[in-house]
C-alpha cells in the first residue's frame, strides 16, 4: 500500500536502529515521551522498542483521548444512554471504559440502554434523520484530529435544522495537556517530545515552538508509521547531543508549519475553549477542552439535557494518573495483570488499544520491564532490558 | 358428495410465503415446512445410505433417527461428536451464507479430530417474518455444502420466534463422525520444536461479513472463505507426517487459536509476521477498520502442528490440495512458562499476540 | 490520536465535497469539507471518514530518501572500517 508499506521497510528499520547505535553516548539516558497514543501503539505492535537502544527510554504521555476521558462523563453518556428515546452514538473505543457502579456503555447496552458503535460522526447524523422520534446523541471524543469532523457534523446540523440531534462534547487540546505535564510538581525527568501525528496536521508545527523554547526541551513531530518514529528518536538523540532544543518535522510529507487553515477555521466557527475541564489522572487543566458556542447551544448534549458534571475518583490502587503523566510504568501498578486486564480493566489505560498498559499487556509482556520512572529517584546509568542489550542488528 | 378433496393441503406458498408461528407450534404447518422445505432440500445428501438389510433409508417422523453406520469400520475406531450454533448477520453475505457456514463449520470440527464425519443434524430457529424463499435458499445451500462434504443431514427441529427476537434465522448443528485407531489430534500434543502450519490467507470470512455491514468496496471483492476441510484433513493424515493437533481458527482468529493451543500444551510459539499469508484487499479492509487480522474469523482454513522433520512432506500434500494451495510454515512451538505466542514482526520487532480481549471493535484510535 | 490511513483519491461528487478513496484496493467514501481542491489522484489521510491533509509527494519521498541516505551511509561505513558492528 502506498505510503505504508514502504515506510515499515524491515531494512530501512534496521539501518536505522544502527544508525540510532552509533548516536547513542554511552552512559547517558535519553528519556523521550511519545505524546500520542496513537505512536505508543505503533512502538509496541511493530515491535519499535526492541530495536531501539537501551539507552533510550520511552515514556508514554496522555495523548489518548479514551485515557483521560474522566469517568463522570462517561456516567453522563451511560445515563443519558438509558434515557428512553435516547440513542447514544459513540466510537467503538469508548465502550469498554469502565465508569461508576461497575458499568460501561456496552454493560449499560445489555441492560437495555441504546447505544449504536458508529465509525463516523456522519453515521450519527444519519442515525437521527432515520429516527425522527428519537433523540440522538453523538459521544464526541479526542484531540484535535477528530475535532474538525465533528465540527463539520455540527454545521450540517444546523444547515438541515435537525431537531433530534446533539453532541456530548469532549474534544481536547494537545498543547495544554503537554504543558501540564511539563509543569506538574512530581516532575518527570525528560530529553525531548515526540509530537503527535495527525493532531500536527491540523494544528501545524508553530504551537509546539513554546515548549522548545520555554522548556529547553527538543520536539520532533514524527508520522505515524514506524520508520518515522525511529527517525524521528534518532532526530531528537541528535538534538539532545548537539545540545539544542528546536521543532522539527519528520512528518514533512502531511504537516506544514500552520497546519490546515480551515479545520482550524471550521472548528473555531463552532467551539469555544472551557474554563477548564477534569481530565482523568491530570486533574483540572484550564483552557484544555472545547465547548459548542452558544450559536449551537441546541445541539449541546450537556444543556439539552440539564447534565450537570459530577467528579468521580479512580480505583485507590489504580495507576492510571500517575502513567498518564508519565511519572510510573503499566508493571509498577499493584492491578496491572491481577485484577485490572484487557477482558476486565479497572481504569482506562487498560480498556484503550492505545493506553500504556493495554499496549504493553497485549504486545509487551515478553519483555522484562526497564527500571522504573520514579521520579524522585535519579536514574544511575542505562536502564535495563533483559530481551536485548543491543539492538537486534542480523 | 362433499366437494373437499380427499387429503388435500394447499402446499406452501415459497415465492411470496413467510414464517408465521405456526410453523414452530408442531402441528400441521410443521409438518409442511418439514415435507416442502427440508425432506425436498436434504434428500440428495442421503440417497446413498442403506440398512444392513439393504433398504434404503428414510427419515422417519419418529423422535429419534436409527442410523446405519458404515460397513468395513476398523477396529478400535471411535466415534467423534461435535457441535455447533451459527448466527451470522446478514444471512446471506459474500461467498456464502449461514447454511453453508452451518455445515462447514461442524463438518470441519469433526475434521479438526481427524475424523471422518457421517451424519449432521439441523435445527433452526426461524424468526416470524423470514422469508420462505430464504429458507429454501438456506436449506438449498445446506445440502449442497453437505454432498460436496460427504454428509448427510438426517435429523432436525425447527422453532419460530417472535418478531424482533431474532436475526432472520439460528441454525445449530450436531455432527457425528468416526476417528480411526492411532489418531490422536488434541490442542494438548504440542511439543517444543514443532512446526506451526497454515492452510491459506487469514481474515478472509470475517471481513466479507464486517465489510458487508459497513458498505465497505472493493476492486476485487472479499469473499467467505467458507468451506469444508475433510478432504485436505483426509490427505494430510495420509501423508504420514506426525500430526499433533489441527484447529480452525474461526471466531477470534488463528491469534485466539494458537493462545489455546499453547494454554493447553504449556508450551510458548514464535511466529514470523511476514510469512503468514495476508491477501492486500483484507489487509487494506483491517487498516481502515482499524482492526487486526490475525483475530478475524475464518472458516476455510487450518492450522497444523507438526514434528519438525515433517513439514516438508506436509506442505507437499497441502499444497496439492485446492484447499491448501498457499500453506505455509509460520511459526514453531517454544519453551516458554509464561506460555506466550510471540510473533517477529515484519518491521524487526518482536510483539506479544494476546488472546481476543472482549470484541474485536473496530478503533479510531 | 489516530488511526488515521493515507488514501488515494479516486473519484469526487459535483460538490467536489466528498468522494470516493482507495487503500491497498478497498474503496470507502470520505468527506473532504476539511481540505481545498482535492483532485482525483491525490493522496489524502483519512479519519473517521474525513480527509484530514494532503500528502504531499516530493516529501514524502524526501523523507523515504532520508532514511535510504542513512542506508548508504551506513553500508560505506561499515565496508571502510575494519572491524564490524557497533
Amino acid at each position: 500500500m502506498k505510503y505504508v508499506s514502504e515506510f515499515r521497510d524491515p531494512t530501512l528499520a534496521r539501518h536505522l536502529a544502527q544508525k540510532l547505535a552509533d548516536a547513542v553516548q554511552p552512559g547517558r539516558p535519553y528519556r523521550f515521551m511519545e505524546f500520542c497514543g496513537g505512536h505508543t501503539h505503533a512502538l509496541a505492535r511493530y515491535g519499535v522498542l526492541d530495536l531501539l537502544p537501551p539507552q533510550v527510554q520511552m515514556i508514554h504521555g496522555p495523548g489518548c483521548p479514551v485515557c483521560v476521558l474522566p469517568i463522570g462523563r462517561i456516567d453522563m453518556a451511560i445515563e443519558l444512554a438509558s434515557r428512553p428515546g435516547v440513542i447514544l452514538a459513540s466510537y467503538g473505543d469508548t465502550l469498554r471504559v469502565p465508569a461508576s457502579k461497575q458499568l460501561s456503555l456496552i454493560r449499560a447496552r445489555a441492560q437495555g440502554a441504546d447505544v449504536r458503535i458508529v465509525y463516523a460522526v456522519d453515521d450519527a447524523l444519519a442515525l437521527a434523520r432515520a429516527h425522527p422520534d428519537r433523540e440522538v446523541v453523538f459521544l464526541a471524543i479526542g484531540f484535535e484530529t477528530t475535532t474538525p469532523p465533528t465540527a463539520v457534523a455540527l454545521q450540517t446540523a444546523l444547515r438541515e435544522d435537525l431537531r433530534n440531534f446533539s453532541v456530548l462534547c469532549n474534544h481536547v487540546l494537545t498543547p495544554a495537556a503537554m504543558h501540564a505535564i511539563l509543569d506538574q510538581s512530581e516532575h518527570v525527568p525528560l530529553d525531548g517530545l515526540v509530537g503527535p501525528a495527525h493532531v500536527s496536521t491540523i494544528i501545524g508545527t508553530q504551537p509546539y515552538e513554546v515548549f522548545a523554547a520555554r522548556y529547553s526541551l527538543p520536539v520532533v513531530i514524527a508520522g505515524f508509521e514506524p520508520l518515522d518514529m525511529m527517525q524521528a528518536i534518532l532526530m531528537l538523540v541528535q538534538q539532545v547531543n548537539q545540545g539544542r532544543a528546536e521543532v522539527e518535522n519528520e512528518f514533512t510529507r502531511a504537516v506544514s508549519h500552520q497546519g490546515n487553515t480551515r479545520a482550524q477555521a471550521l472548528v473555531h466557527e463552532v467551539f469555544e475553549l472551557r474554563e477548564d475541564f477534569a481530565w482523568r489522572g491530570l486533574d483540572r487543566i484550564p483552557h484544555s477542552a472545547l465547548r459548542l458556542r452558544p450559536a449551537y447551544a441546541r445541539f449541546d448534549a450537556e444543556l439539552r439535557f440539564g447534565l450537570h458534571d459530577r467528579s468521580v475518583p479512580d480505583h485507590p490502587q489504580c495507576l492510571c494518573g500517575p502513567i498518564l503523566r508519565g511519572q510510573r510504568q503499566p508493571v509498577d501498578c499493584k492491578l496491572f495483570g491481577t485484577v485490572c486486564t484487557p477482558d476486565n480493566p479497572m481504569g482506562a489505560c487498560m480498556v484503550s488499544s492505545e493506553g500504556a498498559c493495554a499496549a504493553h499487556y497485549a504486545y509487551g509482556r515478553h519483555r522484562a520491564p526497564t527500571a522504573s520512572t520514579e521520579a524522585s529517584t535519579p536514574t544511575s546509568g542505562p536502564p535495563t532490558s533483559a530481551a536485548t542489550t543491543e539492538p537486534h542488528i542480523q | 358428495m362433499s366437494p373437499a378433496k380427499p387429503g388435500y393441503v394447499r402446499p406452501l406458498d415459497l415465492k411470496q410465503g413467510r414464517i408465521d408461528l405456526t410453523h414452530g407450534a408442531g402441528g400441521r404447518a410443521s409438518h409442511q415446512l418439514v415435507q416442502e422445505v427440508f425432506h425436498p432440500a436434504f434428500a440428495r445428501t442421503w440417497t446413498h445410505l442403506q440398512h444392513q438389510n439393504g433398504q434404503p433409508w428414510q427419515p422417519g417422523s419418529d423422535d429419534g433417527t436409527v442410523l446405519p453406520m458404515p460397513d468395513h469400520l476398523p477396529a478400535g475406531h471411535r466415534l467423534v461428536l461435535s457441535t455447533d450454533a451459527h448466527v451470522v448477520s446478514p444471512l446471506f453475505f459474500p461467498g456464502g451464507d449461514i447454511g453453508q457456514l452451518a455445515v462447514h463449520g461442524t463438518v470441519n470440527d469433526l475434521a479438526m479430530m481427524g475424523a471422518t464425519p457421517l451424519y449432521l443434524t439441523a435445527s433452526f430457529i426461524l424468526e416470524e417474518g423470514l422469508p420462505l424463499g430464504d429458507l429454501v435458499r438456506i436449506t438449498r445451500s445446506m445440502a449442497d455444502a453437505a454432498c460436496e462434504a460427504g454428509v448427510a443431514i438426517v435429523t432436525g427441529d425447527t422453532k419460530v420466534v417472535e418478531r424482533g427476537k431474532g436475526d432472520g434465522a439460528y441454525i445449530s448443528t450436531a455432527g457425528l463422525g468416526w476417528v480411526a485407531p492411532g489418531v490422536r489430534l488434541s490442542g494438548t500434543n504440542a511439543q517444543v520444536g514443532d512446526a506451526i502450519v497454515l492452510s491459506g490467507p487469514i481474515g478472509e470470512h470475517g471481513l466479507a461479513v464486517l465489510s458487508q455491514r459497513e458498505g465497505l468496496q472493493f476492486d476485487s471483492p472479499i469473499t467467505s472463505d467458507t468451506a469444508p476441510l475433510n478432504g485436505l484433513v483426509k490427505a494430510m493424515l495420509g501423508s504420514g507426517a506426525r500430526l499433533r493437533v489441527l484447529r480452525d481458527p474461526t471466531r477470534g482468529g488463528v491469534a485466539t487459536s494458537l493462545n489455546e493451543i499453547a494454554a493447553a500444551s504449556g508450551v510458548g510459539m514464535m511466529l514470523d509476521e511476514a510469512a503468514i499469508p495476508l491477501p492486500p484487499a483484507v489487509q487494506g479492509a483491517s487498516e481502515l477498520m482499524g482492526l487486526d487480522p490475525l483475530y478475524l474469523a475464518n472458516e476455510g482454513k487450518l492450522l497444523a502442528l507438526c514434528h519438525p522433520d515433517d513439514v516438508n512432506t506436509l506442505l507437499t500434500t497441502m499444497r496439492a490440495h485446492p484447499l491448501g494451495g498457499q500453506a505455509c510454515c509460520i511459526g514453531t512451538v517454544t519453551e516458554d512458562p509464561h506460555h506466550f505466542v510471540q510473533m517477529r514482526t515484519a518491521f524487526g520487532g518482536c510483539r506479544m499476540l494476546d488472546w481476543l480481549m472482549g470484541d474485536p471493535l473496530p478503533r479510531i484510535c | 490520536m489516530c488511526l488515521a490511513l493515507p488514501a488515494r483519491v479516486i473519484s469526487l461528487d459535483a460538490t467536489g465535497q466528498s468522494g470516493q478513496v482507495d487503500l491497498g484496493g478497498v474503496r470507502k467514501a470520505v468527506s473532504f469539507a476539511l481540505l481545498d481542491e482535492v483532485v482525483v489522484g491525490d493522496h489524502v489521510i483519512v479519519h473517521v471518514g474525513y480527509a484530514l491533509s494532503r500528502l504531499d509527494p516530493d516529501e514524502a519521498a524526501q523523507t523515504l530518501a532520508l532514511f535510504a541516505d542513512l542506508a548508504a551511509h551506513h553500508a560505506q561505513h561499515v565496508q571502510g572500517s575494519s572491524e564490524g558492528g557497533a
